[in-house]
């Protein structure tokens, strides 16, 4: 851009920059930025969309603080982050990396990986629920009678129940994490492995040495990435679970689910499922931020 | 001219004597309810005729699935946005009328001595400082479905009479493979379904407690409570002639022919008559120490706060058109459901009726919860349930829990 | 110099260079294979169970004896599937278009004007990122209620009509639009919107493509926000209208199999096709954003 301009001619552009601007800043405002002073405002008050709202100071965070359901489903929403995120991660790590290492239908076997990307969460979601039926009508279990194992309460279990309707979650996200880790993996100049060649260093060493290292750019990103949509997981509960949303138990109730209960699941607590969704603001900046903190530091 | 033209048009139509409903411009009122096809079906016919009877009103029907149907009224209404006539069931009643949803229904047109008389009692809980709110079109009862085929492949000849028939008949229906999993039971269950009902007001009354107190407080909170707790999670946990998960759904598994007997509402009627290749019947639900006992319930129609003027007055003329004779007996025909009237109801002709009969003699004995947040009060039961199964809970321990947290739903919703 | 390239997403759908075959290399090549049919596994037994008659549904064999295509008959023969695929391919065009105009328009002008405020709507915007979608359903649905919004298409649209996201990937990628360009065109005397429209935008072209991607299967996915703000059974989009069709469905899983593979088949024959194209995008998007 030239460094010196007509006067006039800036203050033209400088008019078409708020001309190409004005309704975008309208939609920001009236979109997002309204909706979440809003949100915050509304956390401390009491309203079911029918009578009028109502202050009631801090609390709709006091009855959150002393409901079993809420600390439940607390520890639900970081049990799908902690299993979600080392698991799909490393999975897509190993796979990326050897995926980069064979060229004989490689972009056959790429796709393969990439397919559940493409997916719709609600499909699957209803494709891994008839999986994991009990016998005789799921296929799961039905392939462990076939083999003579009993069968598995999959859903059925406050244990087994959250990793079950983890697994499709995971499954879908694998494809676009190997994609990015490709494009981390690619992005290492060759000479730094030549170099490493010539020094006689193992593989292990190299993958140690050099690659880690390097791909922590992409780390963060992935990491950052998918733990945000780990902590917000909703699709694959509320529809695995529509007999009993969250259950059994509320063994797998997320976070989400439960915000979205409290606001329209009959008893229309605005003001108290506000108070759940600055929750789950506060967990999503936190977890972000010490995430991009620990990855950048180390 | 367009003007000039209409008028003529209403001119000549008053001229030949078609009445003022005709001479009035159009007025369209929106009906809304759950989808369940043949309720949706039942009402395509009801505003057909209605219409036909009605002209220059026509009627809108709007459809919900059930899961949303509660949520999406009330989010409605408020906004300007909704049905003038809307169904609900019973037990959103006080919900509906503290929220200002629905308006009362003219004495005039629905004279309330004449509704108390003509009614089924469990009617006037609709009632609220002398007027009525809503009114029925049907009533429903539950009742034990059986497979022919799976009876008669066990020798049964009789559909069970008491609870330990029930079990014993179950025995000889349930299927396991050699890993010991059920591959056909005996009875379903699930208490995401109707189980809940059965638990509450006919298996509590059979093993000797009220569900609730004359004030409405939980009353099942005792040993007697218990016993019936633990009868029931037994049929799962000890006579293993079911499981709670078989087939995802209790009516899936009976719809599917891969289970014995299934305990459901008049309402399954029109699903199971559609299924090809089911041979089913229906009897009485079984009576426990000598007690019977059966849950009622109901679906109303209520004139929505929003309609008001000539909308009004359509939403009146549509609402005692659904609540007349007439539509009961459309209603029973579609849907499966018992007409609302004791009069239209038990008739000779219904109570011989081998379909019909087991809900209309039910009907006689049945009684209805007063709920304060149906979903709610479920869930407690769905989870004491869950928790003696998933957690080895007792069941004293598990019903003690669920009676302190159904006692907080109504505490919460008596304090508003 | 027509396109700016992006080297990066070009070397990933590149595939590597040959390997000396051997025993190692073999085994790692069968092993990312098994994983590749564990990966599509669940994929072809839904299409599997698709063309199933009910009395072989629950067998282990993933080639029916008797294939039919009566449930796919059945299932579009449905009026309410038509309409429910009709309605998300409408709403995930319009705000796909609008995500590109409106997303590369800010982002151009963010990168390429020189103005009092701009860092401040940049970081404005940028921030909005922070927030969850979650945390917003609750003031859109009270605001769509009160606009008459709700149960409308314009309702389930509004709130993804733009995107920080898009904006901050389309900043990035008019990073790499040297100003020369625009500085002639300016010369020749195009005005500001011309120049973005007929010199800027056809350079950023696979920046757009990966937008595109993203937004359109971010809106052919939706579905929090169209379940609570759709009423009537015909504005559903496909997701919603899946649910409670398999809610409904519940027993004849061939049936709810059958609505799965509708809701999916067509991303996953547009991705077979255009496999490298939309990798790349992914790439790019995935980098750059």
């Amino acid at each position: 851009m030239s460094v010196f301009r007509d006067p006039t001619i800036e203050q033209r552009r400088i008019r078409w920059a708020w001309t190409f601007l004005a309704l975008p800043i309208v939609f920001y405002v009236t979109i997002r930025f309204w909706p979440t002073a809003d949100a915050f405002v509304l956390s401390f008050q009491k309203w079911n969309l029918l009578k009028p709202r109502e202050w009631v100071g801090f609390d709709n965070y006091v009855t959150l603080w002393n409901d079993p359901v809420f600390w439940k489903v607390f520890r639900n929403t970081f049990v799908y982050l902690i299993i979600g995120t080392p698991v799909s991660l490393v999975i897509a790590f190993i796979v990326a990396w050897h995926l980069d290492k064979v060229r004989f239908l490689h972009g056959t076997i790429r796709a393969l990986y990439f397919l559940p990307f493409m997916t719709s969460a609600v499909a699957m979601a209803w494709v891994w629920r008839w999986f994991y039926q009990p016998v005789p009508i799921g296929l799961f279990n039905n392939m462990l009678a076939s083999l003579g194992f009993s069968q598995v309460a999959f859903l059925n279990s406050t244990s087994n129940a959250l990793p079950a309707v983890l697994a499709p979650a995971i499954w879908a996200g694998l494809g676009f994490q190997i994609i990015i880790f490709m494009a981390g993996l690619r992005a290492i100049p060759v000479s730094y492995y030549e170099a490493a060649k010539i020094d006689g260093v193992s593989g292990l060493t190299v993958l140690w040495e050099i690659t880690l290292p390097l791909l922590k750019p992409t780390m963060v990103f992935l990491v950052v990435f998918s733990s945000i949509g780990f902590l917000r997981i909703f699709d694959q509960v509320f529809n695995m679970t529509t007999n009993d949303p969250g259950g059994p138990l509320n063994a797998t109730k997320p976070l989400v689910l439960l915000i979205y209960q409290t606001a329209f699941g009959g008893s229309f607590e605005m003001g108290y499922a506000a108070a759940q969704t600055v929750v789950l603001f506060l967990i999503l900046l936190i977890v972000s931020l010490i995430q991009l903190r620990i990855l950048r530091d180390r | 001219m367009k003007l000039h033209l209409k008028t003529g048009v209403m001119a000549a139509a008053m001229a030949l004597g078609l009445g003022a409903s005709a001479a009035r411009a159009d007025v369209e009122i929106e009906y809304w309810q759950y989808f369940f096809e043949a309720r949706v079906d039942a009402m395509d016919k009801l505003i057909e005729n209605f219409e036909a009877a009605n002209p220059g009103i026509t009627v809108k029907m709007t459809h919900f699935p059930y899961d949303d149907y509660r949520t999406k009224v009330a989010a409605a209404i408020p906004a300007g946005e909704g049905p003038d006539v809307v169904q609900l069931f019973y037990g959103w009643l006080n919900d509906y009328v503290d929220a200002g949803l629905i308006q009362p229904l003219p004495t005039d047109m629905f004279p309330p001595e004449k509704i108390d008389a003509e009614f089924f009692p469990m009617v006037q809980a609709m009632k609220r400082d002398g007027q009525y709110m809503a009114l029925p079109t049907a009533v429903r009862a539950l009742a034990l479905f059986y497979n022919k085929r799976l009876f008669e492949e066990a020798g049964i000849t009789t559909p069970p009479a008491t609870l330990e028939e029930l079990v014993a008949d179950a025995k000889l229906m349930t299927k396991t493979d050699g890993a010991g999993n059920i591959t056909q039971e005996g009875l379903t269950s699930g208490m995401t379904g109707q189980d809940h009902h059965w638990l509450r007001e006919v298996l509590f009354r059979q093993f000797g407690t009220p569900p609730y107190n004359e004030d409405g407080s939980v009353a099942y909170d005792n040993e007697a409570g218990a016993a019936a707790l633990q009868w029931y999670v037994d049929l799962q946990a000890k006579e293993k002639v079911t499981q709670n998960t078989f087939m995802d759904e209790a009516q899936a598994a009976f719809k599917a022919g891969r289970a014995g007997m299934h305990i459901d509402g008049s309402f399954r009627i029109g699903a199971l008559k559609s299924t090809r290749g089911l041979d089913w019947g229906v009897a009485e639900l079984p009576s426990g120490m000598g007690v019977q006992s059966n849950y009622a319930s109901y679906w109303v129609n209520a004139i929505s706060s929003k309609a008001e003027g000539e909308k009004l007055e359509a939403a009146e003329k549509f609402m005692a058109y659904i609540t007349s004779d007439e539509a009961m007996q459309i209603w029973l025909e579609t849907v499966g459901e018992l007409p609302a009237k004791p009069t239209a109801a038990l008739t000779p002709e219904n109570e011989a009726d081998p379909v019909y009969g087991p809900f209309v003699r039910g009907l006689s004995y049945a009684h209805a919860t007063i709920f304060a947040d149906e979903s709610g009060q479920r869930n407690v039961l769905v989870d004491a349930v869950n928790r003696m199964l998933l957690e080895g809970q007792s069941a004293a321990d598990a019903l003690h829990q669920a009676a302190m947290e159904e006692q907080a739903i109504l505490d919460k919703y008596n304090a508003k | 110099m027509a396109v700016i390239e992006t080297p990066i997403a070009d070397r990933v759908v590149a595939a590597p260079p040959p390997r000396r075959a051997n025993w190692g290399q073999m085994i790692r090549w069968l092993l990312l294979f098994a994983g590749g049919i564990v990966m599509v596994a669940p994929l072809a037994y839904m299409l599997s169970a698709s063309i199933k008659y009910p009395y072989e549904l629950f067998d282990l064999n993933l080639i029916p004896k008797e294939p039919t295509f009566d449930n796919y008959r059945e299932v579009l023969g449905d009026s309410r599937f038509a309409r429910w695929f009709g309605n998300s391919i409408l709403i995930a065009t319009l705000v796909t278009i609008s995500n590109l105009f409106f997303d590369s328009l800010v982002g151009y002008t963010l990168c390429k004007f020189r103005f009092p405020g701009r860092y401040i709507v940049f970081i404005a915007i940028l921030s909005t990122l922070m927030i969850p979608t979650e945390m917003l359903v609750i003031p859109w649905y009270v605001m769509s209620s009160k606009f008459g919004w709700i149960d409308s298409y314009w309702g389930i649209m509004f709130p993804g009509m733009m995107t920080a996201f898009g904006t901050f990937l389309m900043k990035q990628f008019f990073e790499t639009v040297p100003d020369d360009f625009l500085e002639a065109a300016r010369i020749d005397g195009l005005n500001e919107f011309q120049i973005f429209w007929q010199v800027a935008l056809p350079l950023v072209r696979p920046a757009l493509a990966a937008l595109a991607i993203f937004v359109f299967l971010g809106n052919w996915t939706a579905f929090i926000w169209p379940l609570i703000v759709t009423n009537s059974v015909d504005m559903y989009t496909l997701p919603v209208g899946l649910k409670s069709f398999a809610v409904e469905q519940s027993v004849d899983w061939e049936m709810v199999m059958t609505g799965a593979a509708v809701a999916t088949l067509p991303t996953l024959i547009v991705f077979l096709i255009f496999q490298r194209f939309i990798i790349r995008g992914v790439v790019m998007a995935g980098l750059k954003g």
